[in-house]
């Protein structure tokens, strides 16, 4: 394959997971940890919510992030041409 | 015997016998099979194994106690050891699963161009895998010890044989389908109980949705909302509410995620899938089969932890009968006692126990305590005396303080309930809510389970670091895969022996080595692993300074406050929040080395010839996925 195409793929991974942890940051060090006081004051339940994201919200999203990442990177490599057979 | 010994003994034995049958059918035949399955595990199968070779007799028994006592603040347990898997799925493992090699000193090797390199890699990687595997051995012989009621030094020995029995035999190829089982029986052994306990207090089975929920005693209150006023009430610090700066809750969080990210026996799973799309995707299955303990553990911490404060404060706070009488102190109490795992004295003599925060005089009692003793066994007297002196004058400040609190007009003479484990969270769980036996065994074995399964695949990572990396890497590259596959067999029945040996002789610093593993791997592994796959620029002497110092910095913060070595004495400075560096925690430092292990190792590149072409064309290969071959050797 090319260089360029190699390079234009690249650039779309690095994108891509740039979104991806970014929102790994708001989740856990944002929402659970730097934002915990301001976001305790809205209630979920009976969870306060800056301690739901530290406690459970931050994990749930963890997990959608990573298969959401293995799925979209699965669309790049077959749009890039080099996914594996 | 027991009812409750026979269902241990039952269920512990039959767990046994199928990781032995396992085993039995998936011997490793090449040194393919032995590092790394033969490359063919389905990525779900890969994830679930990944899950128990990642959760600990720490994940299973330690840490639902931590967050029972610390709450919010433990939030960094539960972010920092799932968040790290991110960090894997995204920066590591593809890459690393492309390039298609043993273990990970060997990707260093390879891509820094550097025999140098590749040794400190193994160095770091037998450093932290040894730590971490005196915790699980230990961890076993606690479990056999408490629930079959042989001595500690048997249960190691036994669990000893039957780790040798698989992982010396199967490789990973018997470790990956072992950990699949063991798998299973943790995760029922750990969400079963609190199934019901959630169920009973708030007629929700499901603990995630328990824990937000409305209790159904009547009160209408919240769960955690009940919890922070039982504990407020009795002095302690609020359950829900942030305790320990915001800095150090950040730098810890982050030093466990990106350590747990670096740590080379979990990224060694991630070469057992076929493909790079299958690295990708395992990682989540990980990641869930992990979150599945991690969601339910603060539940279970919470709960627990209700159910404790209200077995003792059994009415209103200072109300005369309001405290549990030591007469009618429930059975489980009298089963946990003579481990010592649980401690009261009736200091007030009125027959109840006084569970509260007392300010500090249950420690002044205690010190005063300990400098009497001392003063009993001393030869020079005058010494012991003037410590007696002190722990009088110290003890006479904190009665005077405690009489003018709230708890001293009530008549309470300190804290009884001297000792409380974190461990006993778990483990006495099941009792506390009154469960049959079959549920208690079954804790017994989910608890063994997970230390074995984690012992296992660190013993795997140490034996290939040694037979792959030192003997056939670096020492003796001719030797055939036949010798190859017998040194790992050798390697890995020195490491279960020292490691058995480690765990029946615990160096006093057990407990400080965690901080270490994670501190090493955050400091260490990670950046140049990152490095090597996000920069072409990055050469050999620039990693290898940039590893260097991240882990000198490290160590020596380390150090600085637990002792050189650990040895006790040889502290620089009391580990207290005064004296750290911007007040971060020796165990939060990590992040602080990896940081220097990047900015070393980008300045000295900079500064330095760049890599030769071919390396620069091997990150290239790397960074795509099409071509990847099931994992080879050289």
């Amino acid at each position: 394959m090319n260089s360029d195409n190699a390079s234009a793929y690249w650039a779309a991974n690095v994108r891509l997971l740039t979104i991806c942890l970014v929102i790994w940051f708001v989740v856990s060090f944002g929402f659970g940890i730097l934002l915990v006081e301001p976001m305790n004051s809205i209630k979920l339940g009976g969870y306060k919510l800056g301690f739901w994201f530290a406690q459970q919200g931050s994990i749930y999203v963890f997990v959608i992030l990573v298969f959401f990442y293995a799925w979209r990177m699965g669309q790049i490599d077959r749009k890039f041409d080099v996914h594996e057979e | 015997m027991t009812n409750l010994q026979i269902w241990t003994y039952a269920l512990v034995g039959l767990s046994f016998a199928l990781y032995f049958y396992i085993a039995y059918r998936a011997q490793a035949g090449s040194t393919s099979d032995f590092y790394v399955a033969g490359g063919g595990v389905h990525p779900i199968a890969n994830g679930m194994a990944t899950a128990a070779d990642w959760m600990s007799a720490a994940s299973f028994i330690s840490m639902a106690g931590i967050i029972a006592f610390k709450g919010y603040d433990a939030s960094v347990y539960l972010m920092g050891w799932t968040g790290g898997y991110v960090l894997m799925a995204m920066l590591l493992a593809p890459y690393l699963r492309k390039f298609g090699k043993f273990t990970v000193p060997e990707f260093v090797g390879d891509r820094y161009h550097s025999k140098i390199a590749r040794i400190v890699a193994v160095i770091c990687l037998i450093i932290i895998s040894l730590t971490y595997v005196i915790g699980q051995m230990k961890g076993v012989g606690v479990t056999f010890s408490r629930f079959l009621g042989v001595s500690m030094e048997v249960g190691l020995v036994v669990g000893m044989i039957i780790v040798f029995f698989y992982s010396a035999f199967g490789g990973m190829k018997g470790i990956t389908y072992t950990q699949i089982a063991q798998y299973v029986v943790l995760i029922l052994a750990y969400t079963i109980p609190v199934a019901f306990i959630s169920f009973n207090l708030t007629g929700n089975p499901i603990p995630q949705i328990g824990l937000g929920a409305q209790l159904t005693d009547g009160s209408n209150m919240y769960l955690l909302d009940k919890l922070d006023q039982v504990v407020t009430d009795l002095g302690f610090k609020s359950y829900t509410d942030q305790h320990d700066t915001t800095i150090n809750i950040f730098l810890l969080t982050m030093t466990l995620m990106i350590g747990t990210a670096g740590l080379p026996h979990v990224i060694i799973r991630f070469f057992t899938v076929p493909k790079v799309a299958d690295a990708r995707s395992s990682a989540g299955w990980a990641l869930i089969f992990i979150a599945l303990l991690y969601t339910t553990a603060p539940a279970v911490g919470a709960m627990a932890r209700l159910n404790l404060m209200q077995t003792v404060q059994t009415g209103p706070v200072g109300s005369p009968d309001g405290n549990l009488s030591i007469e009618g102190r429930p059975q489980w109490m009298k089963n946990w006692e003579p481990t010592d795992l649980i401690k009261f004295e009736d200091k007030n003599g009125d027959g109840r126990i006084q569970y509260y925060n007392d300010g500090g005089l249950g420690k002044a009692q205690s010190d005063f305590a300990a400098a009497n003793k001392a003063l009993a066994d001393a030869k020079d007297k005058t010494a012991a005396q003037a410590n007696v002196d002190k722990a009088q004058a110290a003890l006479d400040k904190a009665t005077a303080a405690h009489a003018a609190t709230k708890f001293g007009g009530f008549g309470w003479k300190g804290n009884e309930m001297t000792k409380v484990d974190n461990d006993i969270m778990v483990l006495a769980n099941p009792e506390i809510a009154k469960l049959p036996n079959w549920v208690i065994a079954l804790v017994a074995a989910g608890g063994i389970a997970a230390a074995l399964s984690t012992a296992a695949g660190l013993l795997l990572a140490i034996a290939s670091a040694v037979s792959h990396d030192l003997m056939k890497g670096i020492f003796t590259p001719n030797i055939s895969d036949k010798t190859e596959l017998m040194a790992s067999r050798i390697a890995i029945t020195i490491a279960i022996l020292l490691a058995g040996y480690m765990g029946l002789h615990p160096p006093g610093f057990a407990a400080e080595v965690v901080a270490l593993a994670f501190g090493l791997a955050a400091s260490s592994i990670f950046p140049v692993l990152m490095m090597g796959i996000f920069s072409k620029r990055i050469n050999g002497i620039g990693a290898i300074l940039g590893m260097l110092t991240g882990i000198g910095v490290t160590l020596v913060y380390i150090f600085w406050f637990k002792g050189w070595f650990f040895v006790q004495g040889t502290e620089m400075a009391a580990n207290i929040p005064a004296n750290w560096l911007f007040g971060i925690s020796p165990e939060a430092f990590g992040t602080v080395g990896a940081i220097a292990n990047f900015a070393v190792a980008i300045l000295v590149s900079r500064v330095t010839a760049p890599p030769p072409a071919h390396i620069q064309e091997l990150v290239e290969s790397v960074r795509i996925p099409r071509g990847a071959s099931s994992a080879i050797a050289h």
